[in-house]
Parts: structure tokens; sequence; C-alpha cells
């Protein structure tokens, strides 16, 4: 349950959110989409207390994200650009991360799935930019919380490890979890969201099913649609 | 905040500049002594070297460790982990091992040569004990100016511009002053001014406890004078122990309130 009321937060001169209000209390997949930007990051960060806003409430599990760090247990966030620390093996980045949350994590499964045991004693800043983006998943997924957040997960995977990612998403969402995505690729979003959170110059612009989205816009198709969201605003 | 400091000492430990820093003391440690053959004269000569480059090395391994793994940190602010844990065990994994290297560096020429049987035991663990402070104290000064910019190379200036008014500019001006108003009692200022400088502060501490008035300057001689040796001694130590404390707290206030 992720509960956003009049977010605002602005960067020196630059209003990014200007009063978000978002609820989302169903377990699902929620794309937030958007133009580039228009606050999607920054909204993700809010939510992770990474970025602190200048006034408006969050509260994850019905408790304020205020002043508070342990709700994050319960948040599997993938950032996205995948830079890790350059001097650390694969093995030695996974096993700390597993350290420092102080919990068991399934990267055996997953580093199986995305065929990294090559790298495992590799250095990360040998690694290729797919590849990082592969471990980077295999650090956000390897935890069994009920909250996921995605930053364009799909960038620099092949179509293989796409495939890999769409089945997990798939499976996590069936165990009950609320999975946040941020992308550019309105395919993945269509196939995967069931949800559509359009955010616009700061604030929520539409939220709601892509079928709702469709019917709204009359447009048949997607991409289309998306972008009759962005023309009328333009207009 | 000992998980993120564990992993901050050893990923440093395991860098190449350490081992540098570490040798470069080795090297400088049996020279002194070797050349000089006389443990307090070798003690005078390191303070003037440490006082000088344990700042410089402080502050441009704190600007470029925090530089260095901001991406890192990123990943940690997303974990379940206390911000502020973040930054101060980043902090003390670079002041740490620092002090380390200095310690173990000047330790090993220093113990061959026979100091556990000298009477200069003490005079070197106190060198010792304010190169870790002068390390503490840049260290927070350097994660404090990477902390209010973003920009890599403004915070590289501002830490080195920050070291060279310290060491050098600030004793310049000091002394300007004196004597552009020798004709003033000048006592409380040289006193006051010399707490609001670690590096002076350091000096005096040192120089106190040789008891080499020759070196111990106007300021060293008015604080003799004014404090006493002993009491001196804890004077310059309390002072000290503000400058590294001010300076932390300012990293865990800044740390809480900044975006990511």
């Amino acid at each position: 349950m992720i509960r956003i009321e009049q977010l605002h937060k602005k960067f020196g001169k630059n209003k990014v959110l200007k009063g978000v209000d978002l609820t989302i209390s169903k377990k699902g997949v929620f794309a937030i989409l958007g133009p580039n930007g228009s606050g999607k990051t920054t909204l993700i960060k809010a939510l992770l207390g990474m970025v602190i806003p200048d006034s408006g409430s969050l509260s994850v599990g019905d408790i304020s994200i205020k002043k508070d760090w342990k709700y994050r247990d319960q948040i599997d966030y993938l950032p996205q650009i995948a830079n890790f620390p350059a001097n650390l093996t694969v093995k030695e980045l996974i096993s700390m991360i597993k350290d420092l949350r102080n919990r068991p994590g399934e990267d055996k499964k997953l580093i199986t799935v995305f065929k990294l045991e090559p790298f495992l004693t590799k250095k990360l800043s040998n690694l290729s930019g797919g590849t990082k983006q592969k471990v980077n998943l295999v650090l956000t997924l390897m935890f069994d919380s009920p909250i996921i957040i995605l930053d364009e997960p799909t960038t620099g995977l092949d179509p293989i490890a796409l495939i890999h990612l769409k089945k997990i998403i798939k499976e996590e969402k069936s165990k009950g979890k609320i999975i946040l995505i941020t992308s550019h690729i309105m395919s993945f979003v269509e196939e995967m969201a069931d949800e559509i959170v359009f955010l616009l110059e700061g604030k929520v612009y539409f939220k709601g099913t892509i079928e709702a989205l469709k019917t709204e816009t009359k447009e048949s198709n997607f991409e289309h649609a998306i972008a009759n969201l962005l023309t009328h605003e333009d207009a | 905040m000992l998980k993120i400091l564990k992993y901050s000492f050893f990923d440093l430990i395991r860098s190449r500049w350490s081992y540098v820093y570490l040798l470069f003391y080795l090297l400088l440690g049996s020279v002194l002594l070797f050349l000089n053959n006389d443990l307090s004269k070798a003690v005078i000569t390191l303070m003037n070297v440490i006082i000088i480059l344990v700042p410089l090395i402080g502050t441009i391994f704190g600007v470029m460790y925090y530089y260095n793994s901001k991406e890192f940190t990123e990943l940690l602010l997303a974990q379940p982990i206390k911000r502020s844990s973040i930054f101060i065990g980043q902090y003390l994994g670079v002041a740490l091992s620092l002090s380390m290297s200095l310690t173990i560096g000047l330790g090993i020429p220093f113990a061959l040569y026979g100091l556990f049987q000298s009477n200069e035991i003490w005079d070197f663990v106190l060198l010792l004990v304010t190169g870790a402070f002068l390390t503490l104290i840049f260290t927070a000064l350097a994660f404090n100016i990477a902390l209010y910019n973003e920009n890599k190379i403004k915070g590289f200036s501002y830490s080195i511009l920050l070291w060279l008014f310290l060491a050098v500019i600030y004793d310049g001006l000091f002394l300007m002053s004196l004597i552009a108003f020798h004709s003033y009692p000048l006592d409380s200022f040289s006193i006051g001014a010399t707490m609001f400088n670690p590096i002076d502060l350091s000096r005096i501490l040192i120089l106190l406890k040789l008891d080499i008035s020759a070196l111990l300057g106007y300021t060293g001689a008015v604080f003799q004078k004014f404090f006493g040796t002993g009491f001196g001694l804890l004077i310059s130590i309390i002072a000290l122990s503000f400058w590294v404390v001010i300076p932390v707290l300012n990293i865990y206030r800044k740390s809480n309130k900044k975006d990511f």
C-alpha cells in the first residue's frame, strides 16, 4: 500500500513535482509514464527517501516515511543507471548487499536465469552495460519484498534476458506484490502493466487501465494513446 | 554503521593508494632514523612533515572517496540503512584506514629502532595521536565540502584551497597581523587565532610536549605562559576534539537533508 498526497519538490527554481496525489492499494504492475523530465525518477526517489520532498506526505504500508528508514526493507529498487563500486567482484557485491539487508536472497536462481556464472569473479568495472544491468536486476530481485520498483529495467538487455525479466515480473505479480515500473518502451509497458500512471508537468495527469486510456483518447493503439495525451496538453 | 565502515575500510585497504601512503611513511621513518640517529630530532622532523602532509592527504582522500563512491552511496541509500550511518560509516572508513597507514608506516621503523626502550615513546605516541586527529579533522572537512558541492572540480578546488589556507596562508596572515598590531597586547588574540587552526594547534600540542621553547614561536610561548604545559596540552586536545566533532555533526545534519 502506497499513499502519496500533495507531493511538492523543486530543485532550485525547477519545480519538478507540483502536487502529486497517488494511491496504490491493490496489487499489480503499475507503469509510471511521462515525457522526459516529468518527474518520474524524482517521484520514485521520494518514495525511497532519497529525495526529500518540500511538502506533502508519503506513506508505505500505512506508515509515514518521514525520518524513517526501516520501511525500505519492504522495497526492492532497481536504479536507472547501474554503477557499482569498481574494485569489487560481482560475487562480493551480491554477498555485501545480502549482508547489508540482513536477509537471505535467492541470488543463485537469478544468476542461472541471467547466465551470470562466468562473470561472478570478474570486477564490476570490466562488465559490459548489459551485464551490469543483469547484475543490477539480480541485486534487486533476489529479495522477496512486497514492493518492487524498477526504473527503466529494460535498458541494455538482450532479447533473451528481456523474456526472462518479463517472466520474473509476472511471477512476482502473481505472488501479490505491488510493482512500479518506469519505461520508455511502450510495447513492454503495454504487455506488463495493469495500470498506467501518467505524469505530466509534475502532476498525475491520468491514472487507470490501458483500456480506459484507449477509450478516453479514442485511440485503438496504446502508443498513439500516450502520444495523444501529450499533444493534448501541448495544444 | 559498522557494516558500512567495514566495507569502506576494506575497500580502501585494497586500493593501491593506501599502500603508497604506507610505504611513504615507512621510508620517511626509516630514512629519518638512519640519517639522524637521534630519536627526538627525528620526532621533530616528522612533526613538521606530518603537520603539513597529513591534512593534505586527508583532504584529498576524503574528497576523492566521496566522489568515487557516489554511485555506491546511491545504491546504499535505497537499502534499509539509516542515512547518517552511510556517510559517517564511509567517513570513518576513510579516516581510520589513513590513520592506520600512518601508525603502521611510522610505527615499524621506530619500533625496530628501539623506541620502546627509550624515553621518547610518549612524544612519539603524541605525534601519532596528533596525526590521527588531523586525519579525522581534514577528512571530515573534505566530506563536508563534497556534500555541499555536486561538482567534482569545485569540490576538489575548495578542499585544496582549504588546506592551503590552513597550512600556509593562515600563518602568513597571522604573522602579518602580529607585525601590524605589535604595539597592542596580542596574547588573547593569538591564542584565539591558534584555536581556529587545527594545524597550528597540533604544532603547539607537540612542541609543548617536547618542551622546546626555541621552536615554540610567539603563539607557543604565549600558550605556554598562559596555560602552562600540562593545562596547555589539555586545552589543545579539547580544541582538536571540537574540530573533529563539529564537522562530523555537520556531516550528519547535511546528509539527512540532501537529495540524491
